[in-house]
């Protein structure tokens, strides 16, 4: 029986070594040249590779939710970008950062529950629906900030993404912690509690969810409003970087967070994705313009890559299965 | 021996002295599990050819091969005395083999001429040439005594029963020689069953060879030639059908004479514990009232599209609700979505096991438990521990075949999995189980667990809703049989009270309906 258990695990571990070896890789491959060795594996640059992972990890957290319920969000870069507008907005206003933030939250929130709230609602695919909503939110942050960026005065709220924190024994920024807690506060989400179970449920096979007597639309709105406070908190941090609200930020960005799901094992049918796994695949993705960079390598290579490696990842990804 | 001549034998000559189809010791394994051993199998031109055997027994696997989907391990087959070696599906369909398998590959959007003339339009400088495509099918459509269907309408709108006509058109346009017909009558009305009987008759008699899968043993009787049996991946039997029978049937593919096919436990109806009352869904045209006891099984008889699974979905909450009420335990509620009847303590088997029954992507554990994950429920964490080894347990009573509680569904049989979908609602301690056609599609053995689970259900003083196509298991095991027609409950009777003729009658034709209707 515990030998069986113990089976079960391995085999899991066995679903994520593809990603991981592919991590492996990218950073070995840039640890081997020696242009870059001996600055591409030091603490100072992973602790920036981390830092500039952690927009994109957050958003990827909620979507690697979504993905799994079945669902896509092509609105997150977006909404990112509302957010980090708004938070800008509302300082100027003359809140406090904190209410600022809290604002921007917020508003992520509240887009995400309207893309629950639509597709559940008016029964159209989240294709329809987030591209839809992808246009209006961009849009807003438009209005909101007259088409232009919204400076607004120096906080508490720009220390969250500075390479050395304040208080030095942090060791690393706000940001990369706020990554790791919500990482492990999704994971056990997802893999802990009966919302994950039916989560994983809907994206596997809705009609049996609802036979068994899952609430699947609570489900689904419950999903695209958690994924919009990540993306909200994510369009903070943002803000935090930027130090000012850019309208503009984060364009295109949602295909990269859909892609490091993809490639951390996240089915687009539905069902399948693990929150490790889209870590994994956020810092795959990071390493490797991390390390194209150094090399001074032009960014149409790094696109190329990138595409390339989608494109392998999801082919082992078959493959595996087809073992199974 | 005919191995050695049929080398030498040129492609384009037919030797009518050969059989139309000759499969000498096909064998195949996955992995070290040996599927098929030295099976062989012929076909003549102009028979009816029954394939029987209990799921798993081997046969899905040799229409695979045959079709050209898999590849042998071992033995040969022989079109006409010419060696064939398909190197995949297409080509298998082009050297004359067609499948027609129980779920339709038919395109849904797509329209009835665009389905058959698929990927063998007649074109003219790579332009489909519409007229003489509509001519072809006319003729085909004419043939299969089917001049109704129109070419234009989208394949979605037909029936079952007229999509497995254009199944069957598409056939014969390929001008397939062989044709292998896997369940062919599992979604039938008996009208459509019976027009499928003509047209397979009409073909018989143009020489076309068909091998005729089905769980359906009477209907074997009245159609087949001749049948072969397997079991577990050997052939058991074969012979004549008309020096067989039934019993003798059943007991090759099990291996041993099973005395009572309809097991029967003693139980008593008790007190009502459920009732309906003005009970509609948006997807019926009539209300439903209905009072079903503990200790009691309450067949329900009709042709396919009577309103049986509507009934079911109404009171279950799948679909939107009209108007009515339902009472259970005395307690009135609505059953305005699944959540709401789980927890009066209703439990649905859907008719539709593949796509809503089971999702088979994920695995035993989940689909066994997902109806009730309070028990594994601590703090708010769920242990997959105990949820896995509540699953073992249920696998063990039930007997579902299966590695590990983390097989994925889509890897056992259809057996396996139907006690899956039962198992999840004994799991969710359901008090009334709604079953709808929980036999469909699988094997003897399984049926007869199934049977024998719905006696100990009554006996245990819960009831249980059998909705079936298959008279002579509703006769057997139900206690009362309703019987839908056109969207409408026409009359309920003591099982006693029934023949297989007069439930026939009622379904087909609806009498009685003036003076039982339901007392509207």
């Amino acid at each position: 029986m515990t030998l069986k258990i113990k089976g079960s695990g391995l085999k899991k571990v066995a679903g994520l070594a593809g990603p991981f070896i592919g991590l492996l890789l990218v950073i070995s491959i840039f640890s081997l040249m020696p242009e870059v060795s001996d600055r591409f594996l030091n603490l100072a640059n992973i602790k920036s590779v981390a830092t500039q992972s952690v927009i994109v990890a957050l958003c990827a957290l909620g979507m690697t939710l979504i993905i799994v319920s079945g669902g896509i969000d092509l609105s997150a870069a977006s909404n990112l970008a509302l957010s980090c507008v708004l938070v800008a907005y509302a300082i100027n206003l003359g809140l406090p950062p904190l209410l600022a933030a809290l604002v921007g939250v917020a508003a992520g929130g509240t887009v995400g529950f309207l893309n629950g709230f639509l597709i559940t609602r008016l029964k159209l695919v989240p294709f329809i629906v987030t591209l839809g909503m992808m246009g209006i939110a961009r849009g807003l942050a438009k209005w909101v900030a007259r088409n232009q960026k919204i400076d607004a005065p120096l906080s508490w709220l720009n220390e969250l993404m500075v390479r050395t924190p304040k208080p030095s024994w942090l060791l690393v920024s706000p940001g990369i912690w706020i990554m790791i807690i919500l990482s492990l506060v999704m994971a056990v989400l997802l893999r802990k509690t009966v919302f994950g179970r039916h989560s994983f449920a809907v994206g596997s096979n809705e009609l049996t969810a609802r036979l068994c007597g899952v609430r699947t639309d609570r489900i689904k709105v419950i999903v695209y409003t958690i994924s919009g406070l990540l993306c909200g908190l994510a369009g903070v941090m943002e803000f935090s970087r930027l130090t000012v609200g850019d309208p503009t930020v984060a364009m295109g960005l949602e295909l990269d967070i859909i892609a490091a799901v993809v490639i951390g094992g996240g089915s687009l049918s539905g069902g399948e994705g693990s929150i490790l796994g889209t870590l994994v695949g956020v810092f795959i993705m990071a390493f490797l313009r991390n390390g194209c960079t150094m090399m001074g390598w032009p960014n149409y290579f790094q696109e190329i890559i990138i595409g390339a490696i989608i494109i392998a990842a999801v082919t082992l990804d078959r493959l595996r299965h087809r073992q199974e | 021996m005919e191995r050695l001549e049929s080398t030498a034998t040129s492609p384009d000559t037919t030797r009518p002295d050969k059989p139309l189809l000759n499969l000498t010791e096909i064998s195949k394994s996955f992995g070290h599990n040996p599927v098929l051993e030295a099976v062989d199998f012929d076909l003549q031109a102009g028979e009816v050819h029954a394939l029987l055997g209990e799921n798993g027994a081997g046969k899905s696997t040799l229409i695979k091969i045959l079709s050209g989907a898999y590849k042998p391990d071992s033995g040969r087959m022989f079109i006409s005395g010419i060696e064939y070696r398909p190197t995949g599906p297409l080509d298998g369909r082009r050297q004359g083999i067609a499948v027609i398998y129980q779920e339709l590959n038919l395109a849904p959007h797509l329209t009835v001429e665009e389905n058959i003339m698929l990927g063998q339009e007649e074109s003219r400088f790579g332009l489909v040439d519409r007229k003489k495509n509509r001519e072809k099918i006319k003729k085909v459509l004419e043939f299969l005594c089917h001049p109704e269907i129109s070419p234009d309408i989208p394949v979605r709108k037909l029936t079952v029963g007229a999509r497995q006509v254009v199944e069957i058109a598409r056939a014969l346009v390929s001008r397939a020689r062989i044709l292998v017909m896997d369940e062919p009558t599992s979604s039938l009305s008996q009208e459509d069953t019976r027009r499928l009987f003509e047209i397979i008759r009409k073909l018989r008699a143009e020489g076309t060879g068909i091998i005729y899968v089905s769980h359906f043993l009477e209907e074997v009787l009245e159609i087949a030639d001749r049948f072969t049996v397997l079991r577990d991946g050997r052939v058991a039997g074969r012979g004549l059908i008309r020096e067989t029978s039934v019993e003798e049937l059943i007991r090759l593919m099990i291996g041993r004479r099973i005395s009572e096919l309809f097991p029967r436990l003693p139980h008593q109806p008790g007190e009502i514990i459920l009732s309906c009352s003005g009970l509609q869904s948006v997807r019926m045209n009539r209300p439903v009232n209905l009072e079903l006891r503990r200790g009691e099984i309450l067949g329900v008889a009709g042709l396919v599209g009577a309103g049986r699974t509507e009934f079911l979905r109404a009171l279950f909450g799948l679909d939107k609700l009209e108007k009515g009420l339902a009472v259970m335990d005395g307690r009135k509620f609505r059953p305005s979505c699944p959540a709401v009847s789980i927890g009066r303590g209703l439990g649905m088997l859907s008719e539709d096991r593949q796509v809503e029954g089971l999702a088979v992507r994920m695995n035993l554990v989940d689909n066994l438990t997902l109806s009730r994950l309070k028990p594994y429920v601590s703090s708010g964490f769920l242990s997959g521990r105990r949820q896995r080894a509540a699953a073992s347990d249920w696998m063990r009573r039930l007997g579902i075949r299966a590695r590990t509680p983390e097989q994925k569904l889509w890897t056992l049989s259809g057996g396996n999995q139907q006690k899956v979908a039962l198992a999840r609602l004994l799991h969710q301690e359901a008090e009334v189980f709604l079953l709808d056609e929980p036999t469909r599609g699988i094997d003897v053995m399984s049926k007869a667990q199934i049977y024998e689970l719905m006696g100990r259900l009554a006996a245990d003083h819960k009831a249980v809703i059998f909705v079936s196509s298959y008279l002579p298991e509703l006769l057997g095991v139900a206690d009362r049989i309703a019987v839908f027609h056109r969207g409408q409950l026409v009359e309920v009777r003591p099982a006693s009270d029934w023949t297989e003729a007069e439930l026939m009658k009622a379904a087909v034709t609806g009498k009685e309906s003036e003076a039982v209707a339901t007392g509207e």
